[in-house]
């Protein structure tokens, strides 16, 4: 069964609904799949021995054929290619690998070159066998390392899924595919607008989904009162704690911490397991 | 005209809050919100939408069926994966790049226009706002934040103001880059966590990475003091100035509740901190072009 848990708003608590979930159940393949700031492994301290790069291909200008006709960088709907007089421009971190500009180029003068943009990291502890990515620093495009994580899934184990914040196309990569979405929300206005978001994206997904509500106590009761006018169930609601707020703050995952949120985890994981049979 | 945005690498640590207290602290500026993803600056700022624009994201391909001849060619060209093997777009995929209009031999594809969100033009009791919704599963995000960006540029000129505060998205990616790029200075909010920690210096390489001055505000600071030092030690080697250490205070929530900023609901040390911290960065405003 292959769980994703994000959340829309940042900062939630997402990795600590996953990173506990993982702990808790053992046996388990663990993705942090947002490679723009990973943080799971953080709690999980999976020692990192693998290593891929991840690549895209990019147009490679051959100056000799080149006339610099500029159809190439007329056809490039992502102006990742500019032609100024004798010359020609490629700006990698603008494009696409659509492939356009070789078909296009009347003199035959475009190849390909690898351009690599981030990695993914392999580790594990006893019982998680921990991936996660790293898009480089100054790269935009957070979907081809996305991708290349989501390909090292092995459908026959347990999965839990860390999805980045926000609402598009690299949170969409991340939760394709899964079983079911864990959206960890908090008890407050930001919260709550973020949570309606989520619940879209996941039910035009048409993903099975369920929320839990982080740091419960420190707002209102508006986010309760909108699941259950929606039907989505709540898996489970974690306090407002300074101390749980401490160990997080140093790296420490609850369910590390104490046997009861072991426990707790693990019947959201059960919970969970009912659902998608339904 | 200067340009600020507030970014934090990490989700959560305060972006919005510090964003909404700068509105009410603000004497003549326009607000952007470019967290266009999950943007919620309009919950405190309550914003009377003035005019609303369509935005296109990237366009799709539209496949005219009658003409089809099923050849296959758009198919074994689409390196995104996003046409079937009935012919059929895979909505979700299209990116837009109009490859398979170009080699279709019987001209069945167009490039259509995608209703990909919208811009708005509003006004707050601060000040006049640009922000944006973008629909749900659509892409672009970057090129939104880039419509934002000039939308506030066009009220600040028309409006006469000389500061744009961004309430910047999460992350490192094309949403951050695009609302960072050629700003005077980046505002980072951080707090004193270790995933908060190794997302600051992930993001300062971010702002370093496009020649974008930076400056660090430590939020939550009271929940680990330990952590607050190692942030202090690391900005320090790093010559990077830290305007402002907040305390942790649920006070901050509070006001979220009653859509306020911390500076019209309370007069705490918090918002004192904040008010001190909005003067030193109108400071390093000056200094910074």
């Amino acid at each position: 069964m292959i769980i994703a848990v994000a959340s829309g708003k940042g900062g939630t608590g997402k990795t600590t609904v996953a990173t506990n979930i993982a702990l808790s159940i053992g046996n388990v393949q663990f993705f942090d799949c947002d490679v723009e700031e990973p943080n799971a492994n953080i709690f999980l301290h999976a020692t990192l021995k693998e290593h891929e790069n991840v690549s895209v291909i990019i147009p490679e200008i051959n100056k000799e054929k080149c006339d610099y006709c500029g159809k190439c960088s007329e056809f490039c709907v992502y102006n990742a290619l500019a032609v100024v007089r004798q010359k020609i421009l490629v700006f990698p971190e603008l494009c696409h690998s659509c492939g356009g500009c070789e078909l296009v180029c009347p003199k035959d003068a475009i190849s390909w070159k690898e351009r690599v943009v981030g990695k993914v990291e392999h580790g594990k502890t006893k019982d998680i066998d921990f991936y996660h990515g790293l898009l480089n620093v100054g790269e935009a495009q957070a979907i081809p390392v996305i991708k290349a994580l989501k390909r090292k899934i092995d459908k026959k184990m347990n999965v839990v899924i860390d999805v980045p914040p926000g609402t598009s196309c690299p949170v969409i990569e991340s939760i394709k595919g899964s079983d079911y979405c864990v959206l960890v929300t908090e008890p407050t206005p930001f919260g709550l607008h973020d949570l309606k978001l989520a619940v879209e994206v996941v039910r035009h997904m048409r993903i099975p989904f369920g929320v839990v509500i982080n740091r419960d106590g420190i707002g209102d009761n508006r986010v309760e009162v909108y699941c259950k006018k929606e039907h989505i169930t709540v898996l489970l609601k974690i306090p407002e704690r300074q101390k749980i707020a401490f160990l997080y703050s140093k790296g420490i995952a609850l369910a590390n911490e104490s046997h009861e949120w072991r426990e707790m985890f693990g019947l959201v994981f059960n919970r969970i397991q009912d659902e998608v049979k339904k | 005209m200067k340009e600020l945005t507030v970014i934090s690498g990490k989700g959560g640590t305060g972006k919005t809050s510090i964003t909404a207290a700068f509105a009410s602290l603000a004497e003549n500026a326009v607000f952007a919100d470019c967290d266009v993803d999950a943007a919620d600056l309009h919950l405190i700022l309550k914003p009377k939408i003035k005019k609303t624009m369509k935005f296109h994201g990237l366009k799709i391909a539209s496949i005219d069926k009658d003409l089809c001849i099923d050849c296959k060619k758009c198919y074994d060209s689409c390196r995104f994966h996003a046409i079937d093997q009935n012919i059929d777009i895979i909505k979700g995929s299209c990116e837009g790049c109009s490859v398979c209009e170009y080699v279709c031999p019987v001209h069945a594809i167009s490039m259509v226009d995608r209703d990909s969100g919208f811009a708005y033009i509003s006004e707050t009791r601060f000040g006049p706002m640009a922000h944006a919704v973008l629909n749900t599963a659509e892409e672009a995000s970057g090129k939104l934040v880039t419509v934002v960006r000039n939308n506030a540029k066009n009220l600040a000129e028309e409006k006469q103001k000389d500061l744009i505060i961004i309430d910047g998205p999460p992350g490192i990616g094309c949403p951050v880059i695009a609302s960072i790029t050629g700003v005077d200075l980046v505002l980072i909010v951080t707090e004193p966590t270790l995933s908060a920690i190794h997302d600051l210096e992930r993001v300062l390489g971010v702002a370093q990475h496009f020649h974008t001055p930076a400056v660090v505000c430590i939020n939550k600071s009271s929940i680990n003091a330990e952590n607050t030092s190692k942030i202090e030690e690391y900005c320090k080697k790093n010559n990077i100035l830290i305007v402002g250490k907040l305390p942790y205070d649920t006070t901050i929530t509070q006001a979220m509740i009653h859509e306020q900023s911390i500076i019209e609901f309370s007069d705490s040390k918090l918002s004192q901190d904040i008010s001190e911290m909005w003067n030193k960065i109108l400071e390093a405003l000056k200094q910074n072009g």
